[in-house]
């Protein structure tokens, strides 16, 4: 598990990081969420004993970040941002490298090796030299890196970043199946992944910490929370609009556009984010209004996500 | 000392997957015969030993141990993968020494290479091995200087141009320290005993006694306490970039 308690860090006079303190718990998948900046990958970096924090600490599986840097990389499985490995390497040999750094040698050595290739699907490229690999494959290859000690411990900086939507739905998948016994911090801007596969999340916005909770619960915060989308056809707006605003349950309502001429749709906020949608049906259905579409809103991570960090 | 074996394996292959070595050696070599025979006069010299040979070493390391170091460290950064590389659960000081290591090898290897020179002064004449011996690893401990302040002027910076000019640079200083023109010169400014102290910090004054045969273990010390603290600045300076 991690622990970080009120973790900073200084460049100069720029504070990247100020007093960040959250724990992760085995089996759980957090997300770090911030725009370009905010101090994901110093976080992470100081984490994975890359660099010092300037104040504040950290423990990883119990060993604290100052003082037991070398166990605390034992724990760890690291997928840097961008992905780096050493170009002029075939890919198998690479993952050798790494296996041997970390203390494998032999049968054992070639069991891990082929055990991760497996994972990541690398088995085709295994032989290419990484220098030639697509983006997908680099990633995975660096992916494959991290995992190869099978650590309790894994920080990915942004694991999806510039793949294909096949490919960031393999690595979501991957790192949703490693979840169960393993610590999982993942970084990312891509607000969809959040609600994919992260249990918890944590928003930062320059350096300091502006949300928690899970992807619901930060959801939740959104001025479209359990607000309803109703598309009827063939209606007349004006009506409709006035039957809606009477309703005691409905707070606003707001007409948004369709492609389609002949069809009209509203969008009904409830009073204080209150869950409308069984009265809102049992209404139109005594009203006898045709329904095509029927949405429940549960509320948008990226407004949320803009209204905290801006 | 876990780790040091991988990583410096992984560093010599690097040298050898890229054509960067084998251009490295042949240049070493040539570079090697054309200073022994052009400029040496090795021929007219009349003499079956190496001296001429090494007495071309300081000025050849000059420029062609700075091209082995400077990608040590500036590569690293520049690719990102330094950031894998110091996030291995290996000691900082450990990864330093087994690049240098590396580097190291890959020079006494082109040096082994020049094998050919001992047998030909073999060939020409009865030479005293004694000397040949003891320039070999004179030359080899000075290579050894030499790179250990390319790979620390290499970790500070990304650029592998900066670190090569850098690398000459304080390599130049160190070699002009023990030239005898300088030192005359200091003599008639200074007291003796200060050119003297300036002189002992020179490669080529400990380098010509182990070139004429001459082991003297103050030399050797000399060489191999450069090298270490230098590699421990290596290690200070790359804790310093990585912190701010």
């Amino acid at each position: 598990m991690i622990s970080v308690q009120a973790l900073s860090k200084n460049f100069n006079n720029i504070q990247a990081v100020d007093q960040v303190s959250f724990e992760v718990k085995p089996g759980e998948v957090l997300g770090f969420l911030g725009p370009n900046g905010a101090g994901k990958s110093t976080t992470m970096k100081m984490l994975t004993c890359f660099i010092p924090p300037t104040s504040g600490t950290a423990e990883v599986c119990g060993y604290s970040i100052l003082e037991n840097p070398l166990q605390v990389r034992e724990q760890i499985g690291y997928l840097p941002e961008s992905a780096p490995s050493y170009d002029e390497m075939l890919v198998i040999e690479f993952l050798n490298f790494v296996a041997e750094v970390r203390g494998f040698r032999g049968k054992e050595l070639k069991k891990r090796v082929s055990i991760v290739i497996e994972m990541t699907s690398l088995g085709d490229v295994k032989n290419q030299m990484i220098d030639t690999l697509s983006k997908g494959f680099r990633q995975r290859t660096c992916l494959a890196q991290a995992l190869i000690h099978d650590p309790p411990v894994l920080i990915l900086d942004e694991p999806t970043d510039g793949l294909d939507p096949n490919q960031k739905h393999e690595v979501r998948s991957l790192i949703q199946n490693m979840s169960e016994e393993r610590t999982i911090l993942i970084s990312t801007h891509i607000l969809e992944e959040v609600d994919a596969v992260c249990s918890r999340a944590i928003i930062i916005s320059d350096g300091k910490v502006v949300g928690y909770g899970t992807p619901d619960e930060l959801m939740a915060q959104s001025m479209y929370r359990n607000s309803v989308t109703v598309s009827v056809n063939g209606a007349d707006p004006a009506k409709l609009l006035e039957k809606f605003n009477k309703l005691d349950f409905v707070y606003s309502v707001e007409r948004i556009a369709n492609k389609r001429d002949d069809m009209v749709t509203m969008r009904l906020f409830p009073e204080n984010k209150e869950s409308i949608a069984l009265k809102l049906e049992e209404y139109l259905f005594s009203q006898k209004i045709a329904i095509e579409q029927f949405n429940v809103n549960r509320g948008r991570l990226d407004e949320v996500f803009r209204e905290l960090t801006n | 000392m876990i780790g040091f074996f991988p990583i410096f394996k992984r560093e010599l292959f690097a040298y050898f997957r890229s054509p960067v070595a084998y251009v490295f050696i042949i240049i070493f070599l040539v570079a090697n015969a054309g200073c022994t025979f052009m400029l040496g006069n090795f021929y007219n010299s009349q003499q079956a030993s190496l001296e001429i040979f090494f007495l071309f070493h300081p000025w050849l390391y000059l420029f062609l141990i700075p091209a082995v170091g400077m990608r040590l460290w500036a590569e690293e950064r520049r690719a990102g993968t330094g950031e894998i590389l110091l996030t291995f659960p290996v000691r900082l000081t450990t990864t330093v020494f087994s690049k240098f290591f590396a580097g190291w090898i890959f020079i006494g290897i082109s040096l082994f290479l020049t094998f050919p020179m001992i047998i030909t002064v073999h060939f020409l004449g009865d030479p005293d091995n004694g000397p040949i011996i003891t320039g070999y690893i004179g030359s080899f401990l000075m290579a050894g200087s030499y790179l250990a302040i390319a790979s620390c002027t290499s970790a500070m910076t990304k650029n592998q141009v900066i670190s090569f000019i850098l690398s000459v640079v304080i390599c130049l200083i160190l070699v002009f320290l023990g030239w005898g023109v300088l030192n005359e010169t200091l003599n008639t400014i200074f007291p003796v005993w200060i050119s003297d102290l300036i002189n002992q910090f020179s490669f080529t004054t400990h380098f010509n006694a182990l070139r004429r045969g001459v082991i003297d273990i103050r030399d050797l010390v000399y060489f191999v306490s450069i090298i270490v603290v230098v590699l421990m600045l290596n290690v200070v300076v790359i804790e310093s970039y990585k912190s701010s």
